[in-house]
Formats: C-alpha cells, structure tokens, sequence
C-alpha cells in the first residue's frame, strides 16, 4: 500500500515538470554524533579524463567570518576544489549556496539551462562529493549519456556522508 | 714518533671528513601547516628543522636567516612571528596572491678543512669572511663550496609557475608536474638541473612522513634520466621528503675546488 502510494505520489511530482529535464536526489543522512556540522557539498558534471565541464551545485558557509566567508574549507572538498573550485571566484550565482541540513534535497535543470545545453554529445559522469567539519568525506559517481534520447536514471548510495543520490533525465 | 702520529692525523681527517656526511644524514626540512589554501588573505605557518624522524623534532632547528618567501608574481613575502626553539624554528606566512608560492632557504656557502696545529679544524664561511677567517698559511687546507635548497610549495586558488622557474644557478627541482597538484595513487614527473641544465643520474630519495610509527624507511629511489627527470607513483596521501644531491667543481667562489650541491623539498600528496 505504501508502496503504491510512494509510486503515485512521484508519479505526481514529475508530472508538473518540464518536459526535459535534469534532476539530480541527494541525501544528507542524519547523524548521530556529538559534535555536527552540516557537510560542505559539491554537486558537478565531469568529462573525460575527469575534466569538471559544469558546476551544478556547491553548498558551503556563506556567513562573513575573519577567515574569508567561509570559503577556507572549501579545499576539503578535494576532488571538486581541484576538478573546478580553484579557478572559480566565489560565490557563483546559481551555483553556491549555503549549506543544507540533513534530508532530502531535489535538484531540477531545464535541459536547456546553459551548463547542460553546451555540453557535447558524448559519455559523462555526475560527481557528489561530501565532507564535513571533524567528520568524513565522500564521494559518488553517476555515469550518464548527453544528449538523453530517453529516459535515463542512475543511482549510488553513500556509506557515511552522503545517503542515497540519484540521477534522473527526462528527454 | 713522527710515523706513528701520521696514521693518527690521517684518521683524524678522516672522520673530519667523515663529519659532514654525518651531518647531511640527518633530515632538514620545511613543514608548511597545509599546501592547497582558500580564502581571502589565509595564514599558513611553517617549521622548519632538522631531524632523524620525519617529520618530528628531535635534532636541531633550522635557521631562518635564510629563509625567503616568493609570491605568485615573483615579490618577495617578509614572513612573520619568527622564533627558534631548541628543536625548531617557526614562522607565519600570509598569503594575499592568488597562486603558487615558493618557501625556501638556500644556503651558499664555503666551508673549510685544515690542519690547526695537529687538530682537525672545520670553518663555514663566506667568501668575503674566508680571507680574515683562515689562516693564509693553513696545513692541508681544502676548500669546498655548497649551495642547498631546502623548499616547499603552498598554492592559494588555482597553482601557478612563476615561483617554478628554476634561477640556474646549483642544484633545483623543475616541477613537470605541479607540487601542489599530487595525488594519492598517480604518477608525477620532476626534472633536475644543475646551473640550468638537465641533470642525468641523480639519486633521489623520497620518504613519507609517519617515520616514527612505522619500522622501517619505506624510501622511494629514483633515478634522473637523460633529462634530468624522474618520475614517482605515490603509494599513499601524506608529507613526503624528496632529498638528492651531488658534487662537481664547477665553483663560483674561486678559494674552493669542489662545490657539494643539494636540495631538499617537502611535498603533499593528497587522497583521491
């Protein structure tokens, strides 16, 4: 019964979206430790040989602190701050932002948004990187194909910083 | 009498001569606090000494007389709150360049040997301190000149060259690939050169830091090619000491007959 439910309920959320669509699911899992700090994220699309080719997403403490608006740990997102993060001058609009809390979080890209519609037809992979103050970092990949010609959906489920994370294209 | 003091002098001279190789046994090195940086004008600090143990206290410090700071676009960086403790020297720098910077002591200097009255005498000098200094009429007098490097690479934002520009002059590494850009599990290249030219057939050896905690060196060797490069895989993320060094007679100061090159770089490898 929950099931079904679950099913229809999705169906529904999909239902107002455009029609070609990028939607990346991250999970934040809930911790249970004494000290917590909400993780740092970076959500990018990579090419071959690793090159970044787009920023999605970053979530980073954005507050004004003496140590430069919270861009000092950046770096400890090691993967992203080399692939991207060091050639950028932060924050980028419609990029970073700040960091979220443990939960659910849907982002949704009209295929036409720019970072996706000049990219070359060819094989990708979409990279969450996670890493949190005196805690972990992790990291996950999704291969995809761009352009979609149909439906296409990858999943991977994070072990410590990162709960489940799936890709969806809507063509 | 005189023929059995002969072999006495001659060992004397030999652990003389014994000494400076002992003393380059023993590991210096600088410790910058981390390499990949952010911010707006973020701090590092660094230590400097000389040890066994890398990378942990327990010798002597290492001077900071020497000590210069080269940002991004080629200034020179004065560094700050400067101390040396018995173990250590320490001293802050201030990052306001995007870019790579380039910390480092070179030492140039001549050093001497010579008989003192039937006592081994060691001096280190300059060549305008060597004239006064000396004796003219000195026994068994043998000069040598050495110029080392001992350096790391710090990098704000995005990792530039400029400070990677060798000055042709002694022994210096040429990064083929960036200091501040090694990873865990891949390969980078170096090249050597001595006054600006490849140096082919250097020995170099490459620890990871953590000696104290493991029972045996794990060194890296390698070994320059024809042009003076050599490239390593790193097995792990960590501190690692990269030393090498060689001599010739290729001297500037013109009292000394042999020139003793050497170089040292601390450098971080990161996880994937």
């Amino acid at each position: 019964m929950r099931v079904q439910l679950t099913i229809a309920l999705s169906g529904l959320l999909a239902m107002p979206a455009y029609a070609a669509q990028f939607e990346v699911d991250v999970q934040i899992p809930q911790m249970n430790v004494a000290e917590y700090h909400r993780p740092y994220v970076a959500v990018w699309i990579e090419g071959a040989g690793n090159k970044s080719v787009a920023d999605l997403a970053v979530w980073y403490q954005n507050k004004d602190t003496k140590e430069g608006h919270g861009t000092k740990w950046l770096p400890d997102l090691r993967q992203w701050w080399r692939r991207s993060g060091r050639t950028l001058d932060l924050p980028v609009d419609g990029v970073t932002g700040p960091t979220r809390p443990a939960g659910e979080h849907a982002l949704a890209f009209d295929t036409s948004d720019p970072r996706l519609a000049k990219l070359a037809p060819g094989e990708y992979t979409l990279v969450v990187e996670a890493v949190r103050e005196v805690g972990g970092r992790e990291l996950l990949k999704i291969p995809f194909t761009w352009p979609a010609t149909a439906s296409q959906s990858g999943k991977a489920q994070g072990k410590t910083e990162l709960g489940a994370v799936a890709l969806t294209i809507t063509p | 009498m005189k023929r059995s003091l002969a072999p006495a002098i001659t060992l004397a001279l030999a652990l003389a001569a014994a000494l400076p190789i002992t003393a380059s046994a023993h590991k210096a090195w600088l410790m910058p606090s981390q390499t990949v940086v952010a911010g707006e004008a973020p701090w590092i600090t660094v230590d400097a000494a000389v040890s066994n143990d890398l990378f942990y206290f327990n010798h002597v410090p290492l001077r900071l007389d020497n000590v210069a700071v080269v940002a991004p676009d080629g200034s020179k960086v004065e560094t700050q709150n400067g101390a040396t403790g018995k173990y250590r020297s320490v001293f802050d720098v201030q990052l306001q360049q995007e870019g790579t910077y380039r910390i480092g002591v070179t030492n140039h200097y001549l050093t001497a040997r010579y008989d003192d009255n039937g006592k081994p005498k060691r001096w280190r000098g300059t060549a305008e301190t060597f004239a006064s200094e000396v004796p003219k009429d000195a026994k068994d007098l043998e000069v040598g000149e050495s110029v080392s490097r001992v350096q790391t690479f710090v990098t704000k934002g995005s990792p530039s060259d400029t400070v990677l520009k060798p000055e042709g002059v002694g022994l210096e590494l040429v990064p083929v690939t960036h200091p501040n850009d090694l990873f865990a599990g891949e390969e980078a290249t170096f090249r050597f050169q001595v006054d600006g030219k490849p140096a082919a057939g250097l020995e170099i050896e490459i620890v990871r830091g953590g000696t104290r905690y493991r029972n045996a060196q794990d060194e890296i060797k390698a070994t320059t090619d024809a042009n003076g490069e050599f490239k390593v895989t790193w097995p792990d993320a960590g501190m690692y000491w990269l030393e090498t060094s060689t001599q010739d007679d290729k001297v500037s100061m013109p009292q000394a007959k042999q020139r003793r090159l050497g170089y040292v770089a601390t450098l971080e490898v990161l996880p994937q």
